[in-house]
């Protein structure tokens, strides 16, 4: 019996950023049984879209349907970009625009990487060290998607981690895209504040399922020469040092 | 206001010692009340579904159940005013106080008459008005504006209000001890009691406007309202369109989410409802006015920020927003602050004037979460920044950049080009920064003036991965 294919669609941030998230979301995806594809794919559009720009929006997901759509499985190793496709792709198109359907048919097969492992559970193996961590959930995966108990049932079930709870959690780090670079001084106070929740914890590593907050955050951390490492939930389930 | 943009006020304000502790204070004080409230109330989200119909059904309806409330205010003995814009709703309150030799007014707080600036006009034509709401007392003192809507002063300690109060109220000894909140509010008693008794007009605005029965609805804490409406013998209250409900019993659900909301309360300290005027030989205000507000309520509502008029005005989305606890409320320049305010302000005073406020939030939707009547405020965000993008608002350099992307991101080609290009950038650049990206000159280095960057290990991911189809 072939195996089911499973599309890839890596982000932007992380094909450029930290390739090894692509990696190992991919190599999740196999072991949870899936063949994984990496069609040609650039850019979700959210930059567009969160900047009023719809029509080139419109434009770069009209590119992103045509790249995805031929699969019935999408995975999306973030929240982020997962609910930019899942939540507000079909919103981009008024409803008699025969991309309509397509963006709506898109959406409704689209995961963000943590739902997509739920519902396609990883083969049970040995569990990866990873000692005290901190897990920051992004704006995007808790409020858009509902994205909360997955993550850390995960990392339960595949890691020996402890899970040690931040405070404030719910206070988003900052990032928002193109927010940090226009509002730089209010993000930098944002990122600040949580970092300053993480370090409280204890904790020896962060850990989301977001590039954006991670990049925020950890940039924040070594600034202040903080030892906390990051880590995308990807490489830590992929059991990447 | 100060002439200056959102970003210096921001920054003024984030660089002020004592706002950050107060802005602290507020935000956990307000959180915990809401989510303990939320907690011992089961039917709480069931409540807010309600709310949210019976808000969005109103404004639906508005202009009908305008009307209806028109006939039966008026059958009560109720003057009924309609003010199309800030202008003619000041014109219209100082016209009733000339003609009933009004000169000395109390007021009770009202973001409507913060809205059109009333004070400042009814000041020109000789008019005194004193503001009865403890804070609002306190910030109409200093000349400043209200921080917060339902909290004017919550930008303030208890050291800035003694000090206030000392330099406004010169009458008593010096050497009082007013170092205690107890104390300030007891010497904001005894000047207030002053002013109560000798008022010939009472201001107010309203909570609510009830159409079965031309009733006013108000909300207060500190009883202050009912003194206001009903001592002197001139009641004069003003409203948004945006007020009206249809039926008590809507009126009664969207108090139950109200105070939830706003305070953590299950009902505020006070509900007062007003209908009609004092006939001979009763108790209350012998003549009984309400003004009507619209100054662009109505363009509102047919546009796709429409939704905006379901507001309460419970000040929940201020008190969760990480934006409005950085600034606090006078960085929005405006009379309303936080995602509200940043939905309201442009629609009041100008996009183009205004445009860093629907841009200064990350989109995190916590304001959303917590709104009792689910307004989408991110979204109406989003179309002011839309509409602001039409407008070729944007600076140059981000509309350009965006038309890179966005023409990039067309043919695939371009995007691996521009992948690649800057991926080999930022390695070069980590490279000569011996590991770490420190500076980088791009968004005038902004991300990288708090933050350290680390460069990507390698090529892209997609240029990497072997089959790629
Ligand atoms: S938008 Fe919602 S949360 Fe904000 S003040 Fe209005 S009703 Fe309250």
């Amino acid at each position: 019996m072939s195996q089911p294919e499973a599309a890839l669609f890596v982000t932007c941030l992380a094909d450029l950023m930290r390739p090894e998230v692509g990696f190992a979301a991919a190599s999740l995806i196999q072991r949870a049984g899936f063949t994984v594809v990496v069609p040609r794919q650039g850019c979700c559009g959210q930059p567009n879209y969160n900047a009023g720009d719809k029509a080139g929006a419109r434009d770069l997901a009209k590119a992103a349907i045509a790249a995805l759509e031929r699969f019935e499985i999408v995975v999306v190793p973030s929240g982020s970009c997962g609910g930019m496709i899942a939540k507000h792709y079909p919103h981009l198109f008024e409803a008699d625009d025969p991309w309509r359907p397509r963006a709506e048919r898109l959406a409704s097969r689209t995961l963000e990487l943590t739902q997509f492992l739920a519902r396609h559970p990883l083969p049970d193996g040995p569990k990866a060290p990873a000692g005290k961590i901190a897990y920051h959930d992004s704006c995007s995966a808790r409020r858009e998607l509902g994205v909360l108990a997955e993550p850390r049932a995960l990392i339960a079930a595949h890691t020996d981690a402890e899970i040690v709870p931040i405070a404030d959690a719910e206070s988003c780090c900052g990032f928002g895209g193109t927010f940090c670079v226009k509002y730089p001084e209010i993000s930098a106070r944002m990122a600040s504040e949580k970092t300053a929740a993480i370090a409280a914890t204890g904790a020896g590593m962060l850990v989301a399922a977001d590039l954006g907050c991670l990049l925020n955050l950890g940039g924040t951390l070594k600034r202040q020469g903080s030892p906390i490492a990051i880590k995308h939930i990807a490489e830590l389930l992929a059991g990447e040092p | 206001m100060t002439a200056l943009d959102f970003k210096s006020r921001a920054h003024a304000a984030m660089n002020d010692a004592k706002l950050a502790p107060a802005l602290k204070r507020m935000k956990s004080h307000f959180q915990t009340g809401r989510a303990m409230a939320a907690a011992r109330f089961p039917e709480f989200e069931m409540l807010r579904d309600r709310a949210a119909a019976i808000r969005r059904r109103s404004i639906a309806l508005m202009p009908d159940l305008l009307e209806r409330f028109e006939a039966n205010a008026t059958a009560a003995g109720m003057q009924v005013h309609w003010a199309a814009d800030a202008a003619e709703a000041c014109a219209i309150a100082a016209r009733i106080c000339r003609d009933n030799g009004v000169r000395r007014a109390i007021k009770s707080k009202s973001m409507a008459t913060e809205e059109i600036h009333l004070n400042a006009h009814l000041a020109r034509e000789g008019i005194e008005a004193i503001e009865t709401d403890l804070g609002e007392y306190i910030i109409q003192l200093r000349g400043e504006r209200p921080s917060h809507i339902i909290a004017p002063a919550i930008h303030l300690s208890k050291e800035d209000v003694a000090e206030t109060f000392r330099a406004a109220h010169g009458d008593l000894p010096p050497g009082r001890d007013i170092a205690e909140r107890t104390a300030l509010v007891k010497e904001a008693r005894v000047k207030l009691r002053e002013a109560f008794l000798t008022a010939d007009a009472g201001i107010t605005g309203a909570n609510m406007l009830i159409a079965e029965t031309g009733t006013i609805l108000l909300v207060s804490n500190e009883g202050n309202i009912d003194l206001t409406a009903t001592a002197p013998r001139l009641h004069i209250a003003i409203a948004g369109l945006d007020k009206i409900v249809e039926s008590w019993d809507d009126a009664g659900i969207v108090l139950r989410v109200l105070a939830r909301s706003a305070t953590g309360q299950d009902m505020s300290s006070y509900v007062t409802c007003l209908t009609g005027a004092a006939a001979e030989g009763e108790a209350g205000p012998r003549q009984s006015h309400i003004i009507l507000l619209d100054n662009g309520r109505s363009a509102m509502r047919a546009s796709n920020k429409a939704e905006m008029l379901a507001c309460i005005r419970c000040g929940a989305c201020l008190n969760h927003c990480p934006i409005y606890a950085a600034t606090g409320g006078h960085a929005y320049g405006g009379t309303y602050s936080g995602p509200m305010g940043a939905v309201l302000t442009p629609l009041f005073d100008g996009l183009r004037e205004n445009a860093d406020l629907p841009n200064a939030s990350t989109f995190c939707g916590r304001c959303q979460e917590v709104c009792p009547v689910r307004i989408p405020l991110p979204m109406l965000l989003r179309h002011w920044r839309e509409d602001a993008f039409a407008a070729g608002i944007p600076p140059r350099g981000e509309r350009w950049g965006l038309g890179l992307w966005r023409w990039a991101g067309r043919a695939n080609w371009r995007y691996r080009l521009a992948t690649r290009a800057a991926s080999l950038g930022l390695r070069l650049t980590g490279w000569w920064q011996r590991g770490t990206i420190r500076r980088l000159p791009l968004a005038g280095g902004n991300f990288t003036a708090t933050r350290d960057m680390t460069p990507p290990s390698g090529a892209s991911f997609q240029s990497r991965w072997k089959g790629q189809r």
